[in-house]
């Protein structure tokens, strides 16, 4: 829990599709081993994909990246990584959860089951990010966050491998930032409040 | 209060209700997935709130049904995870085969597809006749559709695609009889497999199985009841009889692991170890 201007954080929620790799490279690679709370993130994968993902993201990042598994507690530092063919939710008291319920949006991991489980857990207390991708998956989430008092971030469209989703994002809801990719890292890392 | 805390509020008292009038007992189940269970259920039902809903729930059988399908039909594929049934053909089967006959217990089967999928695989290892598979779930309506074995055709794809990625040795579409715009399971994977209801929850163990299946049905269980059921499942199994979990599931930290061996790491398929010597 850390302060920003009086608003306390306790974790990041990530959506993004196309682009993702790259994307989440960047954006995770810039945070430090030390960011003080969890980040979740839901990628779109193909269903048969395994946790290689995870495994190179995590050789790639000072964060710590793993896929996670069925009611995992969260711990700071942390970033984990909906597995293929499951959607990955947020339980009050800081476990994770999995269920392969069908489809949302035509996905499932769905961006928008977990920005929505999330918002209700941490309310105000919640940053949602939606990153390159197509279709519109996250728009229902990020605005559940919003409703619910927590923040939003929406990669800049003319940024982003894929406007589509950041661009049905927008569509949907106010941002409370709309950043360039590469200024994203940086926005987190002082919303956390991560000290220099 | 917000409104989401209010909701939590009502499903705790709508879940303690449907205990008491039902014998239905989710009041263990993972909050996440309820809520967003129930919340789909009361967008489609006509009631503001899960109170205004719960006086007709409590009273009215027909009504619960529709909300006992909305909380409990979980959806599967023939062969999910391919990767699992593989293993279960290389490394378990080889077990399987010394035993003159073979009790599996397919724990939370939904509509069947992973309980037909492990008949056509026992089968194409030369186990017909010898084995049984007693498949089972706590909605007596999916258990039905389970046992006529229909599916929708445009899933074929998928199903075959997995069959192949899982080691298949025939060809997939011998099981299957397409008409208009579904697929018929052959009436013969049906002969080994028992359709039952059975609920995790409140029901009893089974006796003397050689292996138990139960993927992806756990994940929607808080920690006491997930042991619960892990305690029925190593009361259930034999010396020497392997439990398979989901992908994303592991024994670590569960009151039976040390009753248990992970037969290859990552694989979510464990063997009961024999009693000390």
């Amino acid at each position: 829990m850390q302060k920003n201007n009086g608003r306390k954080f306790k974790a990041v929620v990530i959506g993004v599709s196309t682009g993702g790799v790259s994307a989440l490279k960047l954006v995770l690679g810039a945070l430090p081993a030390d960011f003080p709370i969890p980040v979740l993130v839901v990628t779109h994968i193909t269903p048969d994909s395994d946790d290689g993902l995870a495994i190179l993201l995590d050789t790639l990042c000072a964060i710590r990246v793993k896929e996670a598994d069925d009611q995992e507690p969260m711990i700071p530092g942390s970033v984990y990584l909906a597995p293929a063919n499951y959607h990955m939710m947020v339980e009050r008291g800081g476990t994770l959860a999995l269920s392969i319920d069908p489809l949302v949006n035509f996905a499932r991991p769905s961006v928008d089951v977990l920005f929505e489980t999330a918002a209700e857990v941490y309310g105000p207390a919640l940053i949602g990010v939606i990153m390159t991708g197509a279709g519109n998956d996250g728009s229902k989430g990020l605005s559940k966050i919003k409703s619910c008092g927590g923040m939003a971030i929406v990669q800049d469209p003319a940024d982003a491998e894929m406007d589509a989703m950041p661009r049905s994002a927008l569509q949907l809801l106010k941002a409370d930032h709309i950043v360039l990719l590469v200024e994203i890292p940086p926005l987190l890392i002082r919303l956390a409040g991560v000290k220099p | 209060m917000t409104s989401d805390e209010l909701t939590d509020i009502e499903i705790k008292l709508l879940m303690e209700g449907v205990f008491q009038v039902y014998g239905h007992d989710f009041r263990d189940y993972s909050e996440a997935s309820l809520r967003r269970r129930l919340t789909n259920w009361l967008s489609g039902s006509g009631f503001a709130t899960l109170s205004l809903a719960q006086s007709h729930l409590l009273r009215d059988r027909a009504l619960f049904d529709t909300l006992l399908r909305g909380i409990t039909v979980n959806v599967s594929e023939m062969f999910r995870d391919p990767a699992f049934f593989k293993a279960i053909r290389e490394q378990v089967v080889p077990y399987l085969k010394t035993y003159p006959f073979i009790k599996i217990w397919h724990a939370g089967c939904a509509s069947g597809e992973e309980a037909y999928s492990m008949a056509i695989l026992l089968l194409e290892e030369g186990l017909r006749g010898r084995f049984r598979i007693y498949a089972t779930d706590i909605n007596e309506e999916v258990i039905r559709k389970a046992h006529e074995g229909i599916y929708p055709l445009q899933e074929m794809q998928n199903f075959t695609r997995n069959y192949q990625h899982a080691g298949g040795t025939g060809s997939f579409s011998d099981y299957y009889t397409a008409r208009y715009d579904h697929a018929i399971l052959t009436p013969m994977l049906r002969e080994n497999i028992v359709f039952a209801a059975h609920s995790l929850a409140v029901d009893a163990d089974f006796g003397e199985m050689n292996l138990i299946l139960c993927r992806n049905v756990m994940i929607y269980f808080k920690k006491q009841l997930k042991e619960r059921v892990l305690g029925l499942f190593d009361s259930s199994l034999s010396p020497g009889g392997f439990l398979c979990l989901g992908t994303k599931e592991s024994l670590d930290h569960r009151h039976i692991s040390n009753h248990f061996e992970e037969i290859k790491p990552r694989t979510q398929i464990y063997r009961k170890r024999y009693a000390k010597k």
